[in-house]
């Protein structure tokens, strides 16, 4: 018996039934909203899964960044409220009934509809081969696909995928995430044959190659055999070879889900799809097909977001009543696998009549461009691999006659190409954002009309870069140019003393070869600063640039010495962590976390002996807390005696290196963690930077060190070490990305070398790396072109500069306890050098001392 | 409380010993030399009481209390100087507000300030060196 729901808002004069809630099913409700239909209608949604409509494209994200399936949601807090729609999660509807027009849902539920929208999107392909139902065989659309094959991966070593396109690579990018030794299977002659030429895809390969994943083309896959577990073994592939795997993950395309348009008698394409007209509706005028599950009316079946979001909009404006027509769409795509830059656009193979392609290709560094221009001279499409910094401008430019010679477009930067086209010179109505269709039009416009003064601003206002991101960057500079345009001062100075960034001091630091702050201020400080005493923002800002280039610019080594001393924070100036109530911490460094009974000892005697308060710390090491300034010199001189050095807590500079014990030790361990963990703390001790620098190295995927969490976190794999950046603890936790897999001992600190470099040359005043890589333009691929490519051909100064950082490093204690004037200092009263400092009193809690609480005498120092 | 900072030669020709006023009459601190531009040190007066002294670039000494009075730690010795509108201030290492190093006034905090004294520059010719 059918029941049919008492909802809320049955007074409102007509139902609309949406059956589906996956990307293209929630825009259409939010475009819905936008036109108020909500106000009118009751909305009902089914859908599928367990879960709201979350971001499919960002799936592969899950492995790659750490977001959680709660990250990739796509509907905002309280929007079904607040528009008064009616989810109900993980109910699909398993009949439509056109006569009556209500839909059964599978829990029973039936609703009566005005007019009904399909967007049920696709389901993958599994193509007929013998063994697919086995263990260990999966899809990956989904949520739940992707839980079921990171728990399936625990147990195997390898994986392969079927299918070499844009979502096999993008599911082998997750393998390989996953750590396992990752196979590609493609039918085709080449890799994303739908996107990219036979040159494309051998640049493409190359690549693809160089991050671990081996690539099988022109074999089709016969046959998964399984062992006698019932377990997938391996794959009997079509030249009668065979390949062993643990698991397989078919990704050899997607049908769309037509299944419940047929059963009601709506026209399906022959090879599916729900045949719809320009306003996306089918041969019924009641229901609506929108998304992958549609057929458009110029006779294609959409498997992207952009052309999804369209048809989404277009239903809705008809719903609504206003003019809206989607009439087909642009195919381009900028595959989001880490490592692999490859975009293709508009008619990316060349099939317009008469026109002709343009090509750069330079197979050593795998960059291949290709631009199809029609006889006219228009820019019709093309294809790029290995270097997809241009996409953002050049998509954009498509259908238009660029202002420079196609050829200039695709050479490298500096190799003949006379200007470097900027966003600024696309034409108003160049669609920026292709996934949200949104214009630079109307990104100029959110800045001078709406008062956005930020790209998180612009992303809100208008919905651009919300979807695949691949346009965020080409935003960035828009935003930026039009915020200058419009007069609005952007004053992107240090302090009331510098008008320039740190990244602007740092560089003129470096090329002036300067090592005095006051020469800086003097020099180059604002007009009326000029012969101050600047401020405790860019003193001690200073004295780290200063510092991190101490032996190429010439300054000294020791913080303490000359100038410098004055620069630096009062942590640093006495070496040491001040707290609460005026005395010090001290914080030696144990490298890796690794330290002899012998040592510990030395410790222990220590603490003993000066009455220190000991912790361990979060860091992997040994806090002792409660010593008085003139105290400082007597400890360390017995620290130092016994081996240790100083561990910089007090420094803007590496702090820890942790380590988890590794395969020294642990059954699971695949390096020696511990040893690598030791070798990169020796290595950037000492060394200063914008804001602390931690690091972690963990001997598995297990990831007991927690590196990812780390501004440099180092993760062993079976064949070398895969680097992640930008991670962080504290206030506001982030993942770190990964930045290159499987790396030779040397290529790892060659990366870390640069990584480093770059970051303290541009980065601000106590920026994080986690929020500095998520600031600068082109945030992590940027980066990554300029470490990993060397872009800007700045890799052999990054390198040399940490080799001098490296071959300068003295142990600052070491060089304090023997140098009597550096000493002098360590005093409470410069009167009185033998009387401390009767402020700092300590009570017992817990065996140990604590800071006396502090009464402040507020009528002795407050004054009118 | 008023400004009492005695004006001194610029920080190259500086030698001789720092004093500072208290209530008891001038007593003598450092040496000149010890005091580096742009930082502090602290001195124990006869009453107990702490004082914190500073010379900035142009060589011109200050002295104010050395009591942060936020955290009741004897810290603002410790501190970074810096200009802030033409005034010389000395920021908290603790809590970081700034004070005026020629009255000893809070610049973050307009109901709070520390004691501030005289300093000057005992005559090197008076000093055995
Ligand atoms: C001692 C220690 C706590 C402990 O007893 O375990 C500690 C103590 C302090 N932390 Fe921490 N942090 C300590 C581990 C951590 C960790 C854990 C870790 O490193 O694995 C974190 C999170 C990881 C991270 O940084 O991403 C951590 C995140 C912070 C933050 C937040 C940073 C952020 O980016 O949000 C601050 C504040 C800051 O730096 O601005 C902070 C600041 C501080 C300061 C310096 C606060 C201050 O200015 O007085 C503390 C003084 C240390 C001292 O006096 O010696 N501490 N702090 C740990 C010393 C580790 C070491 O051996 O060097
Ligand atoms: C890993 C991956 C990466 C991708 N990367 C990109 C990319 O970079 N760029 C790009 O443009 N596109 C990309 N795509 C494709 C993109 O995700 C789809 O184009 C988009 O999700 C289509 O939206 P849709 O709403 O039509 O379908 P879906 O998002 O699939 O949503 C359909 C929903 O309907 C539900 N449903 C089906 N039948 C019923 C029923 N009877 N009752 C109730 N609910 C039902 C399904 O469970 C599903 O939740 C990617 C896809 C994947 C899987
Ligand atoms: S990360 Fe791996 S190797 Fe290291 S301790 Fe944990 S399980 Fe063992
Ligand atoms: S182009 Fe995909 S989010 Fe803008």
């Amino acid at each position: 018996m059918a029941v049919t729901t008492a909802a809320s808002r049955n007074t409102r004069d007509n139902t609309i039934v949406l059956v589906g809630h996956g990307m293209v099913g929630q825009r259409f409700l939010e475009a819905l909203a936008d036109r108020g239909v909500t106000e009118r209608s009751r909305v009902v949604v089914l859908c599928e899964e367990p879960r709201p409509a979350y971001d499919r494209v960002h799936l592969t994200s899950y492995f790659s960044e750490g977001a959680s399936p709660e990250d990739l949601s796509m509907v905002e807090d309280g929007f079904m409220a607040r528009h008064g729609i009616e989810l109900h999660v993980g109910d699909p509807a398993v009949a439509v009934d056109r006569d009556s027009r209500t839909v059964t849902a599978r829990s029973g539920l039936t609703v009566g509809y005005d007019t009904l929208v399909l967007a049920t999107g696709s389901y993958p392909f599994v193509p007929p081969v013998p063994g697919r139902d086995a263990e260990g065989c999966f899809v990956y659309r989904t949520i739940e696909d992707l839980l079921a094959i990171e728990a399936y991966a625990q147990g195997v070593g390898s994986g392969a995928v079927v299918g070499g396109g844009l979502l096999g690579l993008e599911a082998a990018g997750a393998l390989r995430g996953l750590g396992l030794d990752t196979h590609v299977v493609e039918f085709a002659p080449r890799l994303m044959p739908v996107q990219v030429d036979e040159d494309g895809g051998q640049a493409l390969r190359r690549s693809v190659e160089g991050l671990g994943v081996s690539v099988h083309t022109g074999v089709g896959t016969q046959e998964i055999t399984v062992g006698a577990d019932g377990r997938v073994s391996g794959m009997a592939l079509s030249d009668g070879s065979e390949l062993p795997t643990g698991m397989v993950v078919f990704s050899a395309g997607v049908r769309p889900r037509d299944d419940l348009a047929r059963a009601c008698g709506l026209p399906v394409g022959e090879r599916g799809g729900i045949v719809v007209d320009e306003q996306c509706r089918t041969q019924d005028p009641a229901v609506f097909a929108i998304g992958e599950c549609a057929l458009a009316a110029d006779g294609r079946v959409y498997g992207l977001v952009a052309p999804g979001n369209e048809m989404a909009e277009t239903a809705a404006r008809t719903i609504a009543g206003d003019a809206g027509s989607f009439t087909g769409a642009d195919l381009s795509t900028k595959l989001k696998l880490l490592g692999v830059d490859v975009a293709s656009f508009g008619d990316a193979h060349g099939t317009t009549d008469g026109c002709l392609d343009v090509r750069y290709s330079d197979a050593r560094s795998g960059i291949y461009r290709k631009l199809v221009v029609g006889s006219d001279g228009t820019l019709l499409g093309g294809i790029l691999v290995g270097d997809v910094e241009s996409y953002g401008v050049l998509r954009p430019l498509t259908g238009s006659v660029p202002p420079v010679a196609p050829e200039h477009l695709v050479l490298p930067a500096g190799a003949g190409a006379p200007v470097t086209l900027g966003p600024t010179a696309l034409p108003d109505e160049a669609v920026i954002c292709s996934c949200n269709n949104v214009t630079k039009g109307a990104i100029r416009g959110a800045v001078t009309d709406h008062a956005c003064t930020s790209v998180q601003d612009v992303k809100k206002c208008t919905k651009a870069g919300s979807s695949c991101g691949s346009c965020v960057k080409v935003l960035g500079q828009l935003v930026t140019a039009e915020l200058e345009a419009s007069g609005v001062e952007v004053d992107k100075g240090m302090c009331p003393h510098f008008a320039q960034t740190r990244a602007e001091l740092y560089e003129i630091v470096l090329a002036l070869r300067l090592s005095s702050y006051r020469e800086l201020l003097d020099g180059h400080g604002r007009e009326e600063a000029r012969g101050t005493d600047g401020c405790e923002i860019c003193k001690p800002a200073v004295a780290s640039i200063l510092a991190s280039l101490a032996p190429t610019v010439g300054a000294s080594v020791h913080v303490l010495d000359g100038e410098q001393a004055a620069l630096q924070d009062t942590n640093d100036h006495f070496l040491a962590n001040m707290q609460k109530n005026g005395s010090y911490s001290i914080v030696p460094r144990i490298p890796g976390g690794e330290i002899t009974p012998e040592r510990l000892i030395v410790i222990g005697e220590v603490a003993r002996d000066f009455g220190l308060y000991t912790k361990i710390t979060g860091g992997q090491r040994i806090d002792l807390f409660g010593a008085r300034v003139e105290q400082l010199p007597l400890i360390w001189t017995r620290l130092v005696d016994a081996g240790f050095e100083s561990g910089h807590a007090y420094g803007k500079a590496l702090r820890t290196v942790k380590s988890c014990v590794g395969q020294t030790w642990c059954r699971y361990g695949v390096q020696d963690s511990v040893r690598m963990a030791i070798d990169l703390e020796l290595r950037y001790r000492g060394l200063r930077s914008p804001h602390k620098l931690k690091s972690a190295v963990s001997g598995c995927a297990r990831e007991c060190a927690e590196a990812q969490s780390k501004d440099f976190g180092v993760i062993a794999t079976a064949n070398g070490w895969n680097l992640y950046v930008g991670g962080n603890g504290g206030a506001t936790p982030r993942h770190a990305d990964l930045l290159a897999q499987d790396l030779s001992d040397a290529e790892l600190v060659r990366l870390i070398d640069r990584f480093l470099m770059f970051y303290i040359r541009t980065a601000e005043p106590l920026e994080r790396t986690s929020v500095w890589l998520q600031r600068i333009a082109g945030g992590l691929d940027h980066v990554r072109d300029v470490v990993v490519h060397d872009s800007l051909g700045i890799c052999d100064e990054l390198e040399a500069l940490m080799a001098a950082h490296v071959a300068g490093y003295r142990d600052e204690w070491a060089d304090t306890i023997n140098d009597p004037e550096r000493l002098s200092r360590f005093v409470s009263f410069v009167n009185a050098p033998d009387t401390p400092d009767p402020t700092v009193r300590f009570v017992p809690e817990r065996g140990q001392i604590k800071p006396e609480p502090i009464l402040l005498a507020l009528t002795e120092t407050v004054t009118a | 409380m008023t400004a009492m900072t005695d004006l001194t030669p610029p920080a190259a020709a500086l030698s001789g010993t720092v004093e500072l006023r208290t209530a008891d009459g001038w007593l003598a601190v450092c040496a000149a030399d010890e005091l580096l531009p742009g930082r502090g040190v602290a001195a124990l007066l006869p009453d107990g009481r702490q004082a914190a002294l500073f010379r900035d670039r142009s060589g011109r000494l200050y002295a104010i209390g050395n009591v942060d009075p936020f955290t009741g730690a004897g810290v603002l010795s410790h501190g970074l100087v810096g200009t802030h509108q033409d005034r010389t201030y000395v920021a908290s290492p603790l809590l970081k507000q700034r004070f005026d190093l020629a009255d000893g006034r809070c610049l973050d905090d307009d109901t709070v300030a520390v004691d501030s004294y005289p300093v000057r520059v005992a005559s090197a010719a008076a000093i055995a060196r």
